[in-house]
């Protein structure tokens, strides 16, 4: 195949804007090329603000950690995590400052968790992190750390100009063994993130681990209604 | 580092070819469950329909005890590369097959990602030869039980009317909810002492499930009685003889629900 007919103007602009050095090997070569390629699926799987993985790339990750839980039976833990009153930030000192508020962030959220998690920008001031191999114990207090470690901070958006933020942070664990849905494992996991706002903000709030347990509560309520039905029945018997 | 082009991975389930899946389970043992599971395989047989039931319940098995089989060839063997699987497949009185599991076997109380790709990989092999599946589990909610449920499209629950049996079919049926994400599970109510009682134990435990457990919004959970046995000494009788039900007592009330179950069940 003759490469020189490809079209890689655009893709070689692309790259240079994003600051990628070219790939090495003689232009239009089979390791030249296959740069080229390697370095546009970086590109196109990054987010370019915080250099975090962006919500394509993410979705594949968690499709991903959802088989190999699957498989493994191994437990796993999806965290989202929301920056609090973020609009504010943007309104009062513009959005470079809000900029520097996520850039912030993401560094924090990288420095705390392990090099084997998914760190990703999934939206505006929302991030996910995906932790493979994460006990159910430790859960709340990855979490827990990571909102201190965020809280502790103060981001400089101007000279001398700092300001303090918070973040809530919402968790679910995958179900072991079972193929659940990306889909709703990423509800699960934003239904504990609503939980934090509405209770309040800077918080953690992750999802009861499955508790089959039976409280002597919901003993008393299935009994009671059996004994009503017993009672009624045999009144009813009573009468005919 | 230059990452080379992976391979596009096989995402999320194959579309479902051949068999109805259906798990038979219980919280508490000794509800019926194997009982329950051999004559509906033969009550969907008697419609024409090609059968198969696995025993899934590989540490302590039973269906052999029920059918009166004396199996040389179980999935133990399949497992262990001693046998084909289907040389394993083997015919039941009834008009249905039965892929048998050992009984005692400590190897498989514990769910080991070995016995979970084999037990997979047997389910789709044997899916595309039947109409039905159905899986009879073990009791409880070991790994084992759970991930053998997991592999089934349809759950049945058999519970009998005593409070431990209902306490732990209430556990079960919580647990499918909210950890297999199961939005339909279906109950039948064995040993029932009247005409009725099916209905008003479906509904409390209807009702308790969801004052506790809660339902993901826009995804009502719903648990439908697909049928009640009642109580029938014809039951003991066949279970002392190691007979199938349907066979030896076809007129009998308990006969008759087994049937209807399954008529409901092809829909």
């Amino acid at each position: 195949m003759d490469a020189s007919c490809l079209q890689f103007d655009s893709a070689l602009q692309l790259l240079q804007q994003a600051g990628v050095v070219l790939p090495d090997g003689e232009p239009y070569g089979a390791v030249w090329i296959q740069g080229v390629i390697d370095a546009l699926c970086d590109l196109s799987s990054k987010d370019p603000l915080t250099g975090l993985v962006n919500r394509r790339s993410f979705e594949m990750g968690l499709s991903r950690e959802v088989d190999r839980v699957a498989r493994s039976g191994e437990s796993a833990l999806l965290l989202v995590l929301d920056i609090d009153y973020f609009k504010a930030v943007n309104d009062n000192y513009g959005h470079g400052a809000g900029d520097l508020v996520i850039q912030a962030v993401a560094r924090v959220i990288n420095h705390v968790v392990r090099p084997m998690d998914t760190v990703a920008r999934v939206g505006g001031e929302e991030f996910a992190i995906i932790l493979p191999n994460c006990a159910g114990g430790f859960g709340a207090t990855v979490a827990e750390r990571l909102r201190e470690r965020v809280s502790g901070q103060r981001v400089e958006i101007a000279a001398g100009k700092f300001l303090n933020i918070t973040v809530s942070i919402g968790g679910a664990f995958a179900p072991q063994w079972v193929r659940s849905s990306p889909l709703i494992w990423m509800e699960r996991a934003d239904r504990q993130l609503y939980r934090a706002k509405a209770e309040g903000r800077n918080r953690t709030c992750l999802e009861h681990l499955v508790d089959s347990t039976v409280t002597a509560e919901e003993k008393g309520m299935l009994f009671a209604i059996a004994q009503d039905g017993a009672i009624a029945e045999s009144q009813q018997q009573g009468t005919e | 580092m230059s990452t080379t082009a992976a391979a596009p991975q096989q995402q999320g389930r194959p579309p479902r070819a051949g068999a109805r899946t259906l798990a038979v389970t219980s919280g508490k043992g000794g509800v019926g469950k194997t009982f329950v599971t051999a004559n509906l395989a033969a009550a969907l047989a008697a419609h024409g329909n090609k059968v198969l039931v696995l025993d899934a319940d590989l540490g302590l098995a039973n269906l052999d005890v029920v059918l009166n089989l004396h199996p040389k060839l179980t999935l133990h063997e399949v497992f262990t590369g001693k046998c084909t699987l289907e040389q394993a497949i083997l015919p039941a009185p009834g008009g249905f097959s039965v892929l048998l599991a050992g009984s005692g076997m400590v190897e498989y109380s514990r769910l080991t990602p070995d016995i979970r790709d084999k037990l997979l990989q047997i389910l789709e092999e044997v899916k595309p030869h039947f109409d039905w599946v159905l899986l009879d589990t073990g009791a409880g909610i070991s790994d084992v039980v759970l991930f053998a449920i997991s592999l089934a499209a349809d759950v049945l629950v058999v519970a009998t009317p005593e409070p431990t049996s209902l306490t732990d079919a209430y556990a079960t049926i919580k647990v499918l909810c909210t950890q297999q994400e199961r939005r339909h599970v279906g109950l039948l109510v064995n040993q029932a002492n009247r005409v009725g009682e099916g209905r008003l134990i479906c509904s409390q435990l209807q009702q308790v499930l969801q004052r506790f457990v809660g339902a993901i919004p826009g995804q009502a959970f719903k648990l439908e009685l697909l049928g009640e046995v009642k109580s029938d000494p014809v039951v003991r009788q066949a279970v002392l003889k190691r007979q199938l039900m349907l066979e030896h007592f076809p007129g009998s009330d308990a006969a008759q629900a087994i049937k209807a179950l399954a008529n409901k069940l092809i829909g």
